[in-house]
C-alpha cells in the first residue's frame, strides 16, 4: 500500500496550485479556530483567576454561587461546624469584594479586595517587594502588578490612598499566576481589615477555604456542608462550575462558540471545495487508475491520504501562527486573555480531521462512481 | 486460446429509449495473435473493447479469458483480473502529468505493490525496450505525441499482461508515426504468450493484424478464421 500511497502523494504534490489552495484554506480555518478558542480559554481561565490564585483545595460558599467574583455572604458560625467536621484539617474564611479607590489626583477606581485571614494569611500572593507580616501594619494592602496595576497609577511601597473613605498604605507587591479577566486592579488585606473598611452585609465571610485531610474525607466533608445548606467543593470542581456559568450563562461561551463555528464552515467549505475540484481535474486519472486494476479500497486510502495530508500540514501551520499571533498579542497587549491549551489543539484538531474527512468523502463518492469505461470514450 | 467472447450483447436505456451497442457478438483470440476490431464511429468497437476488459458488464453473453469467466468476478477481483491479466494503451494515453515518464510505466506495478525502486528499475528496463531510456525522468506532457504513445505502451506491457489492449492507437498520431508505433508492438510486444487486440479505424496500419473483425451495428459482419 505504501507504494499507492506514494503515488497518491505525487499526484496531489504535483498539482502545486491546489495543493497550495488545500493547505491555505485549512491554515486560514485552524487559524481562526484557534484563535476564537484560545481566547475563550484564555477568558475562562482568568475569570477563574481567584480559585487558582488563592490556590485552596476545596471552598465552600452558598450554593447559589456560580464565580469566585460574585459571592453570598455566610454567617460567621458556618466556619465553626465547618472547622468541626471530621476530615477537616483547617478552614479558614475569605473575603472577596469590590473597593472604591480614590487616587491622589482626586480620580476614582475600583478594585477587587481579598480579605485573607488573619491567622494564617492562606492564600496570600507572592511577593515581589515588602514582607508578608508588613500586611499586619495599619491600613496595609498588597497591590497586584498584574495588567491593572497601572490604573492605580502603578504605587509603589508607602503610596498612601483611600479607599471607601478609609485610609489605605500599600505595604506589599505581589505577583499573582493569573491576572483578573474584569480589568480591575487586585488589593489583598487582611480579612478583618477588609470587613471593617468595606460597606457590607450584614454576614460578611465570602467564602471558607478548606483543607481536607485526606482526598478520602472530601466526600465526607460535602455531605456536612451540604447538610448546613451550603456547598463545598473542590478547586476543580469550583473551576468547572465557574466555566459552565460562562460558557452557557453568558453570551460569552455562545458568541465564541458560534465564532469558531464559522471558521469552521470557512474552512470545511474551501478545503472542501478544494478538495472537490482537486478529485474533479484528476477525475480521468483516477479512471485510467481504476481501468489498470486499482482496487475501490486503493483509490478510498489514496483520496483519504491526499485529505490528511493536506490537514495535518494546514493544522501544523495554522496551529503555528495562532501560537505567534497569541505570543505577540500578549507581549503587547498586557489584557491579552488567549492561552493555547491542549484542549484547544484537540478541538482544532477534531475539526480539523472533520473536515479531513467530509472533503474526502466528497471526493470518494465521486471516485467511486466514476466508470471507468470514460477512459475510453475520451 | 486466449479469450473467448460467446454470445455477447449490451444494450443502453430500456423501452423506446434502448440502444443496442453489441448484439450476440461471437469470437476467440488465440496466442501470438494480433486481431484488429474495426468498423465505423458507432459501430460498438470501443463497448467491445470495454466488455471484454472487464470495464463494462454485458448484459447477455460471457467473457471467458484464459477460460475464466471475468463477469463471474467480484468487484476486487475483477480488478485484479485486469491488473494481472490485461494491459491497456488509451486512445489519449491518460498519462499522469505529475509523474515522470518512469513513474507513469511503473504505475501497474505500483498497483501491484511492487516495492517503489524495484518498480521504477523494472519501468527503466521496459523504456529501454521501447526506445526511449533518455527520456525517464522527463514528465509526459514534454514528450512528443508519438513518444507519449509509446510511453503508454510502455505502460501497457511492464507487468507484462497477457493480453494487450489497445484503443485507436493512431488516433492522435501522424500516419508514419502510427504505422512505426503499430510496427512496433507487432514486431517487439506480441509473443507466443500474448494476444493483442487492437480496435482502430485507420486502414493505413491494417497490414500488420493478424486478422481483422469488422463491425456494423452492434454485430460482426466479417470475421474471418484464427490466422494460419
Amino acid at each position: 500500500m505504501s507504494g499507492v500511497l506514494k503515488l497518491a502523494l505525487k499526484l496531489l504534490l504535483g498539482d502545486r496550485g491546489k495543493f497550495v489552495t488545500l493547505v491555505i484554506g485549512i491554515t486560514f480555518a485552524v487559524f481562526l479556530m484557534m484563535l476564537m478558542t484560545s481566547m475563550f480559554f484564555g477568558i475562562i481561565e482568568h475569570s477563574a483567576a481567584n480559585i487558582i490564585n488563592v490556590g485552596a483545595k476545596m471552598w465552600v460558599m452558598d450554593p447559589d454561587v456560580q464565580t469566585p467574583q460574585n459571592s453570598i455572604p455566610m454567617p460567621d458560625y458556618v466556619l465553626d461546624v465547618v472547622r468541626s467536621i471530621p476530615g477537616v484539617d483547617y478552614a479558614v474564611p475569605l473575603y472577596v469584594g469590590a473597593g472604591l479607590v480614590r487616587l491622589d489626583d482626586g480620580t476614582y477606581q475600583a478594585a477587587t479586595v481579598i480579605g485573607l485571614d488573619d491567622a494564617t494569611l492562606f492564600g496570600r500572593p507572592e511577593l515581589l517587594a515588602g514582607k508578608a507580616l508588613d500586611i499586619y501594619r495599619n491600613n496595609a494592602f498588597f497591590v497586584v502588578r498584574d495588567a491593572n496595576y497601572a490604573k492605580l497609577r502603578s504605587p509603589k511601597i508607602g503610596t498612601t490612598f483611600e479607599i471607601n473613605d478609609h485610609r489605605g498604605i500599600i505595604a506589599g507587591i505581589a505577583h499573582v499566576s493569573i491576572g483578573s479577566l474584569f480589568g480591575l486592579p487586585t488589593l489583598y488585606t487582611t480579612y478583618s481589615r477588609a470587613t471593617q473598611d468595606l460597606p457590607s452585609t450584614r454576614y460578611v465571610m465570602s467564602f471558607i477555604l478548606l483543607q481536607p485531610k485526606s482526598p478520602a474525607a472530601i466526600p465526607g466533608i460535602k455531605r456536612a456542608v451540604a447538610k448546613l445548606g451550603y456547598l463545598a467543593l473542590t478547586d476543580s470542581e469550583f473551576t468547572t462550575r465557574n466555566n459552565r456559568f460562562y460558557e452557557f450563562q453568558t453570551a460569552m461561551g455562545t458568541n465564541i462558540l458560534i465564532m469558531t463555528l464559522i471558521s469552521f464552515i470557512v474552512g470545511l467549505s474551501i478545503a472542501g471545495e478544494t478538495f472537490y475540484m482537486f478529485v474533479l481535474d484528476n477525475l480521468e486519472r483516477f479512471g485510467a487508475l481504476k481501468a489498470i486494476g486499482a482496487r475501490r479500497s486503493e483509490l478510498v486510502a489514496m483520496i483519504f491520504y491526499q485529505s490528511l495530508v493536506v490537514s495535518f500540514l494546514g493544522f501544523g501551520f495554522g496551529v503555528l501562527l495562532a501560537s505567534a499571533l497569541v505570543a505577540f498579542g500578549k507581549l503587547r497587549i498586557p489584557n491579552y486573555a488567549a492561552i493555547i491549551t491542549y484542549q484547544n489543539l484537540f478541538m482544532a484538531l477534531v475539526m480539523v480531521l472533520v473536515i479531513s474527512g467530509v472533503s474526502a468523502y466528497i471526493g470518494i463518492r465521486r471516485i467511486l462512481r466514476i466508470d471507468p469505461f470514460v477512459v475510453f470514450r475520451s | 486460446m486466449i479469450l473467448s467472447v460467446d454470445g455477447v450483447s449490451k444494450w443502453f436505456g430500456e423501452g423506446a429509449a434502448r440502444t443496442n451497442a453489441l448484439r450476440e457478438v461471437t469470437f476467440r483470440v488465440d496466442h501470438n495473435e494480433m486481431l484488429y476490431i474495426v468498423g465505423p464511429s458507432g459501430s460498438g468497437k470501443t463497448t467491445l473493447l470495454s466488455v471484454i476488459s472487464g470495464i463494462l458488464r454485458p448484459n447477455a453473453g460471457t467473457v471467458l479469458v484464459e477460460g475464466k469467466d471475468i463477469w463471474r468476478l467480484s468487484d476486487d477481483a475483477l480488478a485484479d483480473f485486469r491488473l494481472h491479466t490485461l494491459g491497456f494503451v488509451f486512445q489519449d494515453y491518460h498519462l499522469f502529468p505529475r509523474l515522470t515518464t518512469l513513474e507513469n510505466i511503473a504505475v501497474p506495478l505500483i498497483l501491484r505493490h511492487v516495492p517503489w525502486n524495484d518498480g521504477l528499475e523494472k519501468a527503466r528496463r521496459v523504456l529501454q525496450v521501447v526506445g526511449l531510456e533518455q527520456k525517464g525522468q522527463l514528465p509526459p506532457q514534454r514528450l512528443s505525441g508519438g513518444e507519449q504513445q509509446r510511453v503508454a505502451i510502455a505502460r501497457a506491457i511492464v507487468a507484462e499482461p497477457d493480453l494487450l489492449v489497445l484503443d485507436e492507437p493512431t488516433a492522435s498520431l501522424d500516419g508514419d508515426t502510427g504505422k512505426r508505433i503499430v510496427a512496433f508492438v507487432r514486431n517487439e510486444i506480441l509473443n507466443e504468450r500474448r494476444a493483442i487486440i487492437v480496435v482502430t479505424h485507420d486502414d493505413r496500419i491494417y497490414e500488420y493484424a493478424s486478422r481483422i473483425i469488422h463491425m456494423e451495428d452492434g454485430r460482426i459482419v466479417d470475421l474471418p478464421g484464427p490466422a494460419a
